[in-house]
């Protein structure tokens, strides 16, 4: 079962790299999202310092939004998903197997990029790890839960403007945390409660995600 | 040895045929037949198990294959019309992801034998969007000879979009897997004769409506 989790993971991996500019999409409008706001607000510091943990995760959340109705679409419309369905493995272990290349994708780059993104705010330097770290814990969290979204509105009409109205609302707790984090740190409290229910949230959403995604993708394949 | 016990299956509101039973044994090939809309690709991807009979059950050795799930499969091939290869990847990716998705893991060599065989050597590493509709197929087919010793094969129209060689290597490859004791249920519009132990014929024009 690990050789095929593996050839999934591979499979997923290759296809982004044959796929480069889908992604590079995603990250460019996490950047240019995150950029117009100095633009547009002006270079009021404080104010800027404020208002950057809530606009690097709003575009976070947006950026996770766009990546994830590729997630499942290409491999439904040309029978890969039935293969997937009928593997020798649980289809809930192929699904996390799946989110997890699926993260590398499109979530990674976007941690990465944040402490980069938070200069023009001019956030504090001690901050920006704690951002990332929000980050790092969230975008999982954004891409599991995203997924059931996806799985849901697999073959629908117009599924992408329903996906983002089925699942921005389940991204709510999570922009509060992860930004509510930073927030915290730069107030003095320490994010440590933040992040802890950060992760808690990520450990509940790895355990159940898959097995509702697998659930809604059998739906969809009838 | 695969069973299917009084199913019914429908589509939205049309009831695409019920009542129906059969049973397959090892060494026996099921023809699936029947005019455009009889429900020859539903009653296959009711017997993967991908699609849930309104009514009945369809056993494997015994045991409901909704309860047997993953056991089940790694007995199983299914081949849809849709060749399910990804455009980006080339003739030899796709095939080890579709081996490996059937717990099947063979060495490059091996595959580049099954690809060959199909008459798809020196286009191992084209992207799948560079082959031909036929090729594409050839390519979905060559995973057959890898996944020999998966006993059940359910394949949609393996016929379709093939040219005279490949359809006689198909007609061999299927005929050696009954030979072995395999079981293989086909849909199919054209009159291609394999040799078979058993073979039975399903029309599902008749008995129904």
């Amino acid at each position: 079962m690990v050789a095929l989790l593996r050839a999934v993971i591979r499979r997923d991996l290759l296809l982004a790299w044959r796929r480069r500019a889908d992604i590079a999409t995603v990250v460019l409008f996490f950047v240019i999202v995150v950029s117009l706001f100095p633009l547009g607000v002006g270079p009021e510091p404080n104010l800027l310092r404020t208002i950057a943990p809530g606009i690097i995760w709003v575009a976070a959340l947006l950026a996770c939004m766009l990546s994830l109705q590729q997630m499942f679409a290409s491999d439904h419309s040309d029978g890969a998903l039935d293969q997937m369905l009928l593997a020798a493995a649980p289809l809930g272990m192929i699904v996390i197997a799946r989110a997890f290349a699926h993260w590398l994708i499109s979530g990674l780059p976007l941690v990465i990029l944040s402490p980069v993104l938070a200069i023009q705010f001019d956030l504090a330097p001690e901050l920006s790890p704690v951002l990332t770290l929000s980050l790092l814990l969230g975008t999982p969290i954004l891409t599991l839960t995203g997924a059931i979204g996806a799985a849901l509105t697999l073959g629908l009409r117009g599924g992408g403007m329903l996906l983002a109205l089925l699942v921005l609302p389940l991204y709510v707790p999570v922009l509060i945390l992860g930004a509510g984090a930073v927030d915290a740190a730069s107030a003095g409290l320490g994010a440590d409660a933040h992040l802890l229910l950060l992760a808690a949230q990520l450990v509940v959403t790895a355990t159940f995600a898959p097995w509702a995604i697998a659930a809604a993708l059998r739906i969809s394949a009838e | 040895m695969l069973e299917a016990h009084d199913i019914e299956i429908t589509r939205g509101d049309r009831r695409l045929f019920g009542n129906l039973s059969l049973a397959l044994q090892p060494g026996t090939l099921l023809l699936v037949t029947g005019s455009n809309g009889s429900g020859k690709t539903s009653l296959l991807r009711a017997l993967c198990g991908l699609l849930v009979p309104s009514a009945g059950a369809i056993r494997w050795h015994g045991e409901n294959i909704r309860n047997l799930r993953e056991e089940y499969w790694r007995h199983l091939v299914y081949i849809g019309h849709t060749n399910a290869l990804k455009d980006e990847l080339t003739a030899t990716e796709n095939l080890g992801v579709l081996c490996a998705l059937s717990g099947v893991h063979p060495s490059a060599e091996q595959q580049r034998q099954a690809l060959a065989r199909f008459g798809l050597a020196g286009r191992e590493r084209l992207p799948a969007k560079a082959l031909s509709q036929g090729q594409r197929r050839r390519t979905a087919l060559a995973r057959l000879s890898l996944c020999s010793t998966l006993p059940l094969w359910i394949l949609d129209e393996p016929f379709a979009a093939l040219d005279s060689a490949a359809v006689s290597h198909m007609q061999a490859v299927v005929g050696r897997h009954l030979a072995d004791g395999g079981m293989v249920v086909i849909t199919t519009h054209q009159e291609v004769p394999i040799p078979a132990p058993t073979m039975t014929e399903l029309n599902l024009d008749q008995g129904y409506r």
